[in-house]
């Protein structure tokens, strides 16, 4: 009833919009031809934007992954953990939340290249490129975030921790898991930077046909070939996909729920 | 509730398959043309060869062949691949097929490059007017055609005021940037055809032998790494340059229209 409902409307907007000439007109076609596109594509089960959606999906969540990784206990230690060039430490990572994509991208690349230093690997041009390229970009950004969080928790915990006489190790544990909540905020500013990226996957991925073409890449191409609709239906459901996504993970971790905070 | 996340993560992790194919590096025209689509699933059935696409411009194309990134490449700069050959980073230059360049701009034609003499002359006419020009800038065959019909010209592009303009981008974002200035600028005709955002431009000129655009097959030189596949490179040539190929490159049409012409010759 209510896919209905929308067809009916977006078919009446059209009718509406298709009188009116001036260059706004033209923009709203374009968005409404976008939003057809996009429902278009997902309720055909279009296969080819399945597959390059989950290809995004897998490369973005995985590079998340090993971020979380690496910069969670980071951030959490340089909260806890005073030691002479800190504050040396902290601006460089607040520094690098800027780094440019395609910067990342070529470093990237060189690194990987065949003539470059690891390229007895022959990672360029795959998935697993990628996602390093996105490892590196959101890292930072996840560990800034992370260590704001945990320098007021520590604040909080600090006096009780260290009577306690905790070990370092300990202490690190107890802030990760008591602020887990600040922790998956952080988590998800990084999903949203690498799942929206583009410039450096662009390079490094090369953006070839069912091997490393993800949404960000797709629409880029679309964009390229004129094809605005596509290009914003494309955007659309990586929109959406970021929104089910961010959903799924407040539901499986309990979180925005009342009485809960 | 959470074994159900680790299911979806461990799905989602799963090392995707490394597809094991070729490797080409070609020009965005090649791509945004549409014949890639026609070419690939007819090569992959006849040959087992699955060529993977770097779709970049010519002078980024050459770049990754000299690094030994690809296994070939298929541009279209005659110049930039014959340098690549003599320093050894291809083994030969192989030339496959043509199309043509064409003068786009907006559809009134304010600089009236539409019964020029010929591509120089068309090109000064603009010049005069100084109406808004786009290039592509960014160092691809398209790009260094342009260049070379300005010295035809005998003007010197870098003497230019704010109406000519570099994009530095590809041929389907310099397109869509001409579209919304009203600008004109060099395309190759395939890509004008195969593009869909015109809104108010029009091909002006075209027919100039000076547009001719010789598109050639380099297979990188083998020598670079072990992994360049040059076997299936080879191979590859082959079928490019059988009748096959031609039928299917000559045949190819947008509205009617033929894009490109079929000129290997037989070893």
């Amino acid at each position: 009833m209510r896919r209905f409902l929308l067809v009916f409307f977006v078919k009446k907007l059209n009718l509406y919009l298709s009188g009116s000439k001036g260059k706004c007109g033209t923009f709203m076609f374009e968005l409404i031809e976008g939003l057809k596109a996009a429902f278009r594509l997902v309720i055909t089960f279009d296969p080819e934007l399945w597959e390059i959606s989950l290809r995004s999906l897998r490369v973005t969540l995985t590079a998340l992954l090993i971020a979380s990784l690496i910069a969670m206990p980071l951030g959490t230690y340089l909260a806890v953990q005073r030691f002479r060039y800190r504050r040396f430490v902290i601006a460089i990572i607040n520094a690098l939340m800027g780094l440019p994509p395609v910067v990342v991208g070529l470093i990237v690349y060189i690194l990987l290249s065949r003539s470059g230093p690891f390229g007895v690997f022959n990672l360029l041009f795959t998935p697993t490129a990628m996602i390093i390229a996105q490892v590196v970009i959101i890292t930072p950004l996840i560990a800034s975030i992370a260590h704001q969080a945990m320098r007021e928790l520590w604040a909080e915990y600090h006096d009780l921790l260290i009577s306690l006489n905790t070990t370092k190790a300990q202490r690190i544990r107890t802030l990760i898991w008591d602020g887990r909540r600040n922790l998956l905020t952080a988590a998800l500013a990084g999903f949203g930077r690498a799942i929206g990226e583009v410039g450096a996957i662009m390079i490094v991925g090369g953006n070839i046909d069912n091997v490393t073409r993800v949404l960000t890449t797709a629409i880029a191409l679309e964009t390229g070939k004129g094809d605005f609709a596509l290009a914003l239906g494309l955007g659309f459901v990586l929109i959406g996909i970021a929104v089910v996504v961010n959903l799924a993970i407040h539901a499986l971790s309990r979180t925005e729920r009342e009485g809960r905070w | 509730m959470k074994h159900i996340l680790f299911v979806i993560l461990a799905l989602l992790l799963a090392r995707p398959g490394a597809a094991d194919g070729m490797r080409l590096a070609v020009t965005t025209s090649f791509d945004n043309s549409g014949l890639s689509d026609v070419l690939l699933p007819v090569i992959r059935e006849e040959t087992g060869i699955d060529v993977q696409l770097l779709v970049v411009g010519t002078g980024q194309a050459l770049r990754l062949g000299e690094a030994g990134d690809v296994d070939a490449v298929l541009v279209h700069s005659r110049a930039a691949e014959e340098a690549f050959v003599a320093a050894g980073h291809g083994t030969h230059r192989r030339e496959i097929m043509y199309n043509d360049f064409v003068l786009i701009g907006p559809a009134d034609d304010p600089a009236n490059i539409a019964d020029a003499q010929n591509a120089a002359e068309a090109l000064r006419r603009i010049a005069s007017v100084q109406a808004a020009f786009v290039s592509r800038g960014d160092d691809s065959g398209t790009h260094k055609a342009e260049l070379n019909i300005w010295i035809d010209a005998g003007l010197d592009t870098g003497t230019f005021g704010t109406w000519y303009r570099p994009v530095g981008a590809g041929m389907g974002a310099a397109l869509n940037t001409a579209s919304a200035m009203q600008a004109y600028v060099v395309s190759d005709r395939a890509s004008w055809l195969n593009f869909g955002n015109v809104d108010g431009l029009a091909m002006l000129f075209s027919g100039d032998p000076a547009l001719f655009n010789q598109y050639a097959y380099l297979p990188v030189n083998p020598v670079k790494n072990t992994a360049i596949k040059h076997e299936a490179a080879t191979a590859l040539e082959a079928w490019l340059t059988s009748p096959r190929a031609a039928d299917l490159i000559n045949g190819y049409t947008i509205n009617g229209e033929t894009l490109f012409v079929f000129n290997a010759s037989p070893d």
